[in-house]
Formats: structure tokens, sequence, C-alpha cells
């Protein structure tokens, strides 16, 4: 056995020493993004459309335009499975291959790198999900999570509700229930809603769903069925949706009064309740469909070249496929800004970093790339990395998604100091944490 | 003081002031709780015959379920479908005798049980492979399984029985019956037996090992298959089922790892039990205590028989 | 054959009973340290130093400490994960009351939480075995889970729930935190790791790792031989945990820099338990082979292409790794690489059951020398 041991080790020794040399090979003629993506694992029924559509839009550019400013875009996907330490595993993996920035697509990887961005200089981009604090750029200048905010995405959530009721001020002894994963994404509105609950005097219930319970949720619901709230609220993600959904059909909740966070409305998440879920709703801040010119863009350079991994076309213009490519566009305008401000076709992660800082997607713009209507105008600047953009309400009509609202603007007097206290409270519990030397242009 | 009227008095006088909601509860408790003890089942039908704790189990019901709805989605129709997924997991069962358990004759039980794990995951990548990571919906309707609900005015209030959890409920005796007569009358069930009681004894007297095992593995597949349904039916088919498969851990050692009556004894128990304490006594702690109260509770029950309710006494000699 | 030990005479009772009797493995284990220690920090990039070795150190510490419990003293346990949790969240309240005391020392007493709770959730072992103790240490893991979840002072009251790493350092080198550099954490992990090893492979061979083989064996039959259960169990589950916390520790400070309560799953439990059982229970070298063979191996950072990369990992890494990698061959040419991995796999526990056995006969040694002493 001993020399089996020693045989194996020196095999490993020998495998180890021809890695350790290695060094990741780098493209250089090209703009390389990565794209952290999960296929696999409880989440995948959210994460594959999200890879689909980020992947296809960056490969639409490629076959269409050659890739951004005649610079082709090198993409790859690196599977996290939504797992932390395959989110270290991936981002150092890229790191060597100078990637432009990183879109992690989860809270857990999206923390670990944010101490990390300072130092290796490249930008992080959370779509409306990760650190609620990076907003704030004056202590996080490499992190960026438009369109919005958790917290902005639940005093929307409150101003709908209001709205439904007659006004904020009616919300006064109503009983709004808040059932959400039970993990850091899940828990992060629950400050804001704690303390709007104080400022409208309305009652918050709590119903947690732990992560191992997600397919399991009867208890939560008769626990709602008890407590009767006039609101239900959710926060959601994965395999969690589509049940939450068919127990809310299942305990008679009228659904016109069960209202998802964006990260609650894909296709899936609603389908599997058949005509129960009919009225239920979630935010969103992406258009629904493929009826624009990019998206037919990608049907036609893309899918229908067989480059896309879609499981069918009809998937492409679905809520969380659109929800990639609106990332990606993010992505892509932002390199576009780069090469703008700086003058060169093949940006750095620097350059890039002031490209997300100065975007400023507007009307024109979003005409101009064919998706007029697709996505809120985005702008972003040196203090605000986030923007508190508008957001809207959709309904499941039993088939597809329909925008029930105009698009409904944050609170974002009561937010806005929330976030600067917890970036506040990030920088002071991460001491020594590293002064902004970037300068605001 | 308080904390002790909150325990102990609270929950009692919130069962008694909504009777209609208690019964609700304990309904939901009952249904979960042969759900567990359904996934319970295939484990104590392996381990009873081949001592093997069967790791795949949780992954036997994604993968059954997909290929139900996947065979489906290419336009089988839905019950010619179920026949073909029955004969899946036969080929299945078949195969894991020749391919797992029969090289790993003798070997402890815990090679056998990393060679289950192994099987885990290589289901995983078939059924990744075959059907893709998308959640499914189930073809509930397409079987002929009832939907809807039924309302029962009663106690003041009303209590609301889904069609598909009393299906599920008939489903689940039959076929615990059915394995009961099986295992009875049969000249196949008593060899089954045989082997449970002596694998040594069973071979001298002409039982065929493989045979056996790859009957009661096929018997656990359409176990699973069975379960793949209820479950699929109460949210989707997705590879997250499998997480809950979990949950038929403690049922299986309150019940005792090598009972029938125990895994459904146990289900029932863990199911009734996790419910009530979830939410009676759950909001003290904050909710969400159902994660692991079901392993509190069979913890609780194991201190006293650590055997498991129904377990062979465990006699140890020196 | 490398190696004999023909000539090599012991001719006292401490040469006999010596770390390394024989010469070969004295001299291997100089190199291999010696490789550890300086050809690696030599040459080892940032990137082999900071996703190969620190994560395969991390990982074969925490399989260490199951091994101990599980391969040596025949505890089954699924509760790693929570332990390593209780490690990181301890270590993050230390840091948070004590932020100039040295990080390293932090993450060793951060070990002495987990072994507390440990030997509390290792009580039901007195009076249930197998696969049903299994279940118990089920309850600790999802119960310490659920803590990580709910007590919002384990992680400062963060409006994210996660805990994140703030820069610490140790003898005056920054080795926590975005700044530190790859080549001292990885130096830290080696020699936390090293100096803990050294401390297994000595509590083995000596009383306490004997005792520990016996009740492995038979638990009933050493206590008739006068070792004491509640004692030999507990201290198990006690060192057990102090390594899973220790490396718990490591993981969230030296390697991930952040962490949530779902770091802590039961995966990372089945993970650290699979390096155990292919590493070879039983076994020290083997607890390094098994994290290896699960972490390492399924990388193949000789091949840039991403798609022909991890071929191997679908049987080790679980089932995200097998995912990524089935992917990757839904466009390649490679239909199925799995029965391949399957059946390497199943050779692999095949071997390995010979592993086990081979810890056996240093048993009858054990038995016997506890049973003079109780003559």
């Amino acid at each position: 056995m001993k020399l089996r041991s020693w045989l194996t080790g020196t095999c490993l020794a020998a495998a180890l020493a021809t890695t350790a040399a290695w060094a990741p090979a780098q493209a250089e003629d090209a703009l390389y993004v990565p794209l952290m993506t999960y296929r696999t694992g409880p989440f995948a029924g959210s994460g594959i459309p999200i890879a689909d559509g980020m992947h296809d839009y960056l490969e639409m550019l490629n076959q269409r335009d050659g890739g951004i400013g005649g610079v082709r875009i090198a993409i790859e996907e690196c599977e996290t499975g939504y797992d932390a330490q395959k989110g270290v595993e991936c981002y150092e993996s890229t790191k060597a291959k100078r990637p432009l920035m990183h879109n992690p697509w989860s809270t857990g990887i999206t923390l670990q790198i944010i101490p990390k961005a300072a130092v290796d200089k490249i930008p992080v981009l959370s779509m409306a999900y990760g650190l609620s604090a990076a907003a704030v750029g004056k202590q996080f200048p490499w992190v960026f999570n438009p369109p919005d905010t958790y917290w902005d995405g639940a005093s929307v959530v409150l101003r709908y509700i209001g709205g439904q009721e007659g006004g904020l001020e009616k919300l006064k002894g109503r009983k709004i229930g808040f059932i959400y994963l039970d993990a850091g994404y899940g828990r992060e509105p629950l400050p804001l809603l704690e303390q709007l609950a104080q400022k409208y005097g309305f009652e918050l219930l709590k119903y947690p769903v732990p992560a191992n319970q997600m397919q399991n949720q009867s208890s939560q619901w008769l626990n709602v069925r008890r407590d009767r709230p006039d609101w239900m609220v959710m926060w959601g993600w994965g395999a969690m949706n589509p049940t939450a959904v068919k127990e809310a059909a299942k305990i008679r909740y009228p659904m016109e009064r069960f209202v998802g966070v964006w990260w609650s409305g894909g296709e899936d998440d609603a389908r599997p309740a058949g005509e129960g879920a009919k009225g239920y709703r979630t935010l969103n801040f992406n258009a629904v469909g493929a009826d624009f010119p990019a998206i037919r863009d990608i049907r036609k350079h893309v899918v229908e070249k067989g480059l896309s991994r879609v499981s069918s076309p009809d998937k492409v213009g679905e809520n969380l496929y659109n929800r990639g490519v609106m990332n990606s566009v993010l992505i892509a305008e932002a390199i576009r800004t780069a090469q703008a401000l700086s003058g060169k076709k093949l940006v750095t992660a620097e350059d890039v970093r002031r490209g997300l800082e100065n975007l400023d997607i507007d009307e024109a713009r979003l005409e101009a790339l064919g998706l007029k209507g697709f996505m809120p105008t985005i702008r972003l600047s040196c203090e605000d990395h986030s923007g508190a953009h508008p957001v809207y309400v959709q309904e499941w009509d039993g088939k597809a998604w329909r925008k029930v609202t105009d698009w409904i603007p944050p609170m974002t007097d009561v937010v806005r100091p929330m976030l600067e206290q917890a970036a506040a409270e990030y920088v002071k519990a991460n001491q020594p944490w590293p002064e902004r030397t970037e300068p605001c242009s | 003081m308080d904390l002790l009227h909150a325990v102990l008095v609270d929950p009692f006088v919130q069962m008694a002031s909504l009777p209609d909601f208690f019964v609700q509860v304990l309904w939901e408790g009952l249904v979960s709780g042969i759900l567990y003890a359904l996934i319970a089942l295939g484990f104590v039908l392996i381990f009873k015959a081949s001592g093997v704790f069967n790791f795949a189990q949780g992954i036997m019901v994604v993968f059954a379920a997909l290929s139900l709805v996947g065979l489906h989605a290419i336009g089988v129709p839905a019950y010619l479908a179920l026949a073909l997924c029955i004969l899946v997991m036969l080929a299945l069962a078949v195969a894991v005798e020749r391919l797992v358990l029969r090289p790993l004759v003798n070997q402890p039980d815990i090679i056998l049980f990393m060679a289950t794990i192994g099987l885990t995951y290589f289901l995983i990548g078939l059924g990744e492979l075959i059907f893709g990571g998308e959640p499914k919906v189930m073809i509930t309707e397409e079987l002929g399984l009832p939907t809807g609900s039924f309302e029962w005015e009663t106690l003041g209030g009303r209590v609301i029985f889904q069609a598909i959890d009393i299906a599920a409920a008939v489903i689940a005796a039959a076929m615990v019956a059915g394995l009961a007569l099986f295992f009875q009358k049969t000249r196949i069930g008593r060899a089954l037996r045989a082997v449970a009681d002596d694998h040594q004894a069973a071979l001298s007297v002409g039982i065929s090992l493989q045979q056996i095992w790859a009957i009661v593995w096929f018997a656990a597949g359409i176990v699973a298959l069975a379960t793949g349904i209820m479950w699929g039916a109460r949210s989707d088919v997705s590879f997250a089922l499998q997480i809950i498969a979990l949950k038929a851990l403690p049922v299986l050692v309150l019940g005792g790892l090598t009972s029938v009556p125990g895994a459904i004894v146990g289900g029932l128990i863990i199911g009734i039990g996790e419910k009530l304490g979830e939410i009676y006594w759950g909001p003290l702690l904050g909710g969400g205590i159902e994660s692991w109260l079901a392993y509190v509770i069979a913890l609780g029950f194991l201190l006293f028989r650590p055997q498991g309710l129904f377990g062979e006494r465990i006699i140890e000699r020196v | 054959m490398i190696y004999r030990e023909a000539g090599q005479f012991k001719t006292s009772y401490a040469q006999d009973q010596a770390l390394f009797p024989i010469r070969q493995d004295r001299y291997g284990m100089a190199a291999i340290l010696a490789t550890a220690f300086v050809l690696v920090p030599l040459f080892g990039s940032a990137f082999f130093l900071n996703t190969i070795m620190i994560p395969f150190l991390v990982l074969a510490l925490a399989t260490i400490g199951l091994n101990l419990l599980t391969g040596y003293a025949g505890q089954l346990s699924l509760g790693t994960g929570g332990f390593m949790g209780v490690g990181a969240y301890a270590c993050y309240k230390l840091t948070t009351f004590f932020p100039e005391a040295n990080i390293l020392l932090l993450i060793l007493t951060s070990g002495l939480f987990s072994a507390a709770l440990g030997v509390l959730f290792g009580l039901p072992s007195l009076r249930i075995k197998g696969f049903y103790l299994v279940v118990a240490t089920l309850a600790s893991q999802f119960f310490l889970e659920w803590c990580f979840n709910r007590i919002p002072w384990l992680y400062n009251h963060n409006a994210s729930g996660a805990i994140e790493v703030p820069a610490r350092s140790a003898f005056g080198v920054v080795l926590t935190g975005p700044s530190a550099t790859p080549l001292a954490r990885y130096l830290a992990v080696l020699a936390v790791v090293t100096l803990l090893t050294l401390v297994a492979s000595n509590l083995v061979r000596g009383r306490i790792g004997r005792s520990w083989m016996m009740v492995r064996d038979m638990d009933i039959a050493a206590e008739l031989m006068g070792v004491r259960l509640l004692r030999t169990k507990l201290l198990a589950f006690a060192v057990a945990s102090f390594y899973a916390g220790v490396a718990g520790a490591l993981m969230v400070f030296l390697w991930l820099g952040a962490a949530e309560a779902s770091s802590f799953t039961i995966n990372v439990s089945f993970q650290i338990l699979f390096m155990a059982i292919i590493g070879g229970l039983g076994s020290l070298v083997g607890s390094f082979m098994g994290a290896a063979f699960i972490w390492i191996l399924p990388m193949d950072p000789a091949d840039p292409d991403p798609r022909g990369t991890r071929r191997l990992r679908p049987l080790a890494r679980g089932r995200h790794g097998r995912a990524d990698q089935l992917h990757a061959d839904r466009r390649s040419d490679h239909p199925d690489p799995h029965s391949r991995a399957a059946r390497h796999g199943a050779a692999l526990a095949d071997r390995q059951a010979t592993d086990a056995n081979l810890a056996v006969p240093l048993l009858g040694q054990g038995t016997a020398i506890v049973g003079e002493a109780h003559a």
C-alpha cells in the first residue's frame, strides 16, 4: 500500500509540476469577456435562459458586426453551478487572460469578488443582484449593479401595492407577507421592508423558505392561509418560484395580490401552475418578447446558424433570456463607451470601468441598437453605480407575461441613505479598504 | 414563564381556536408524510434485499419523472410513455445489477454506498445529457390524474383537499399493498424474504442473488417513478427534486432501515411532526425550522430505540 | 517496486515507534516537504497557488479530520460542512473582537469552538451506530446551517447575510483580504496543514489512535478491554471537528474570501466524505490523495480549450462539474465520458477496499498493548 501511495504521489507531483509552469493562453486581439454561468444544479432552471441570452447577444454582435468597434469579442462561459468554490476557480482561471469585466451571476460569488476587483483592477457587473451597497461609487469604484438594487425593487413593490390600495398611506393596518429564500439574497430586502413597515404602519409577516425546502413549501403557505395577509411579496429563485406559485394557487391566494421580484418572473416559474397562476405578477426591467430588431438579428445570425444552445427557438424572447440579452447589452455598451473614451479599439479593463461609469444608453441609442422599449434608459455616474432606474410590473395571463403598469420609479429618498449607510458599514468592517483613486470623468 | 407559556400552552391554544386549520395542517402533514414514505420505501426495498444503502434513490426519482415527461414531449401518448418508463426502470435495474453490484459483491458497505453515489452522478449526467437541465411540467392531466380540489365545510371553517394529494395517498396505499402481497404470496417474494434474512443461506438453497437484486432495484425504480409523478405534480420536474430525497433519511432511520411498515409509519410521523412543529412552534424560532426538525425528531426516537421503530434488534457479540 | 525496506533493522523500541520507521519514507517525506515549501513557491503561478494548491490543502485538512473520525474511530459523519462553518464563523467573530491578533492564532483558536460543538453533537454516537448515526450528524449539519442564516450576530448583522474577510496579518505579513499575495496565503495554509498533519499522525500511532481503531472495529469489545467509550468517541468527534473548523476558517479566510451559509451545505459534507472514501478510510496519506483526486485531477489547465477541459471532473467534483463537462460534450465529439469515468471510479473503490483492509493488522498490535496495560 505504501508503495502504491508513493507511486500515485509521484504521478500527482509530476502532473502538478506540468501544470505549475502553465499560464493560460491569452487572446491578444480580441475583447475577452468571460461569462460565469450555471446551466446545472438546483438553480439551472433560471440559469440556462440567462446564459443563453448573454451568450447569444454577444455572439450576434460578432456575427453581424464583427464584434464591437470592429474587434471580435472572445466569449467564454465558465460553469459555476451557483457554487462559491467554483466561483473562485472561474475568477482565477479567467483572471490570467485579462478579462474586461466579470459577470458573476451569483450573490455569493459577487461578494467574494468585490474586494478583489479594486486590487486586480477588473470591474464587476452584477446586474440587479449582489451587494446593494455597491451602488455607491465613491466606496466601490469597481463594482456596478444597474439598473436597480434589491432595495429599489422592494420599494417599487410597495409603491405598486400602495397604488393598488389607493395611496401609500392606505397601507396602514394592512398585512403584507414576505416569502423569501432563506439566504443572503432573500433576506436582503428585510431592512428596507421593516423600515417602510414602520413608516407606513403596515404589518410585515415573514415566511422564510430554507434552501433545501424549496420544493416543499406547504408549511409556509399554510401559515399564509392562517395569517391571511393582504398582499404577498416573493424574493425567490430557481425551483422555489414555481413551487411557491403552485402552492399559492392551491390555497387559493388571490394571485393579483402576489408580487414577485424580477428574479421570480421566468416563464417556467409561472407555467407549471397552469391556469392557477393567472394574475401572478412580478417586477421586471426588460421587455418580454422577440419583437425587437436586435432579437430578430439574434434569431437570424445566431440561432438559425446553430451557434446558440437554446433548446428551441421559442425560448428566444422569453423573460430570462431577454434578461441575459440586457446584461450583454450593458457589457457591449460599456465596451463601446470605453472605446470612445479611450480612443483605443482594444480596450483594457480599466477603460471598461470608465465606460461603465459613463454608461449612457438613451432612447436614441436604444433605437439604434434595435431595442426601442426593451429596457429603461440606463445612465450611470461616478456616484451612482446602480442608477435607481424605473421598473414595471408584469402579469401572467396564463400563457405569457403582459406589462400591466407604467415604469415605476423606486423611492430613492429612502433607499439612497440606506445604501450609503450600508456602504459605510461595509468599508468600516473591511478596513483597510482602499480609497477611491480613480478620477471621475 | 413567558417562554414556558409560549412553548407549552400557546401552540395548543392556537390549535384549539382554529380547529379547521388544525385539520388542514394534519392533512398536509399526512400528504407529505406519504410522499416521504414513498421515497423511504425505495431505500428500504434495496437495503433489505442487498444491504446496499442506495444513495441514488433520489436521482432515480428525478430520472424516472424526466423520462416520463421527456417521452411525452416527443409525442408518445401518456400511458404508453408510462409503460415505456417502466421499461426504462427495468433496464436501469438490470444494468445496475450487471455493472455496479455484481463486480462489487462482498465489498464493505461503505464501498457499495460509494458506488451508488457514483451511480447518482452518472444518472445526473445522463439525465442532463438527454433531457437538458431546464425544469419541466409534469403531465398530470394527460396521465388521468385528478386536478382541482374539494372543500369540506367543517369545524366552523373549511378544509381544502387537493385531488392530486388524495390520488397520491390512494396510489401509495395501493403500492404498499401490492408490494406486501408480492412479498408474502409469490415465489419471488419468498425468495426475496429469504435473501433479506440471510444471503448465504438463500444462495445455498438455490436462490439467484443476482436475479433478486435486479428485481428489488426494479421495484425501487417503480416506487421512484410513482414518487416522481407525485412530487413533480406538486412542484415541477427538475434536478432540484433530488434534494428532497434527503428528507427520506430521517424517515428511514426512524422506521428502521429494513422495515417496510417502518418506512410508512416513519414517514407519517415525520410528515405530521414537522408540519405541526413548523406551524405551531416554528414562529418561536423565526420559522424555517423544517429543514432540520425532521432529523431532530428522528434523533429523539433513536435515542430510545437505536435500531428504529421497526428495525431488527441490533445484537452485538464480541 | 521502487524500494524495499529489507535490511533496515530496528534495534530499539523507540526506532520501531518512530514516525517514519523506514528510511525511504523519511527521504520521501523530506522531498515532498521540500517541494511544497521551496519548489512550489518558486515556480508556482498565482493561478496554480490560488485554485489548485490552496484549495487542495484546505480540503485535505478537512478530509484528515473526517478520516480521524470515520476512518480511525469508525463514526460515520455527514456534518463536516456544518463544522467547517462553525470554524469560519468563529474565526470571523474573533477577527472582529481582536482585529490586531495574529490571524493564524485566531484560525487555530476557532477550531476549538467547533470542537466544543462537535462534542455536543457527538453525544448521540454513544447510543446510535452506523447509518443511524449519519442522521444524527445530518441533524447537526442542517441545524448549524440554519443557525448561520438565522443568528445575525454571527455575521455582524451584515445586510447581505455574508461574512466578508477583512485584511488581517500574522508576523507582519498580510495574509487575508484582497491584498494578500497568493504566496503568503499558500505558505500560511501549508504551515497549518503540515503542523496539523503531524499532530494527526502522532495521534493515530499513539494510545489515542489505537483506542479509536479498537472502537471502530468493535466498540463493545473495546469497552470490555477497558477503553472508555464515552471519552474515546467524544474525543474523536472533538478532534475531527477541530480539524474541520480549522479547515473551514482557512477555506473562508485564505481561499474564498467571503462566504454565506450556503458555502457550508450538505454538498460540502459529501465532498469531504468522498475525498475520505476515495483516498482510503484510515489513511492519512490517503486523505491527501483523495483531496487531490477530487479537486486537482478534474482540472486540466494544460488544455486551455474550455470545451476540452475537465474531462474527469464528472465523477470527482459532483454534479455541477459534471454538467459543465456534459454541456461541453454536447457540442464536441465525446458522446459519453461517463461510463469510462464510472468504471474508473468503481476500480478505485475496489482498490480502496484493500487499503481499508490493510489498516486492520495495526489493530492487533493496539489491542495487545491496551490489553496488557489493563491486565
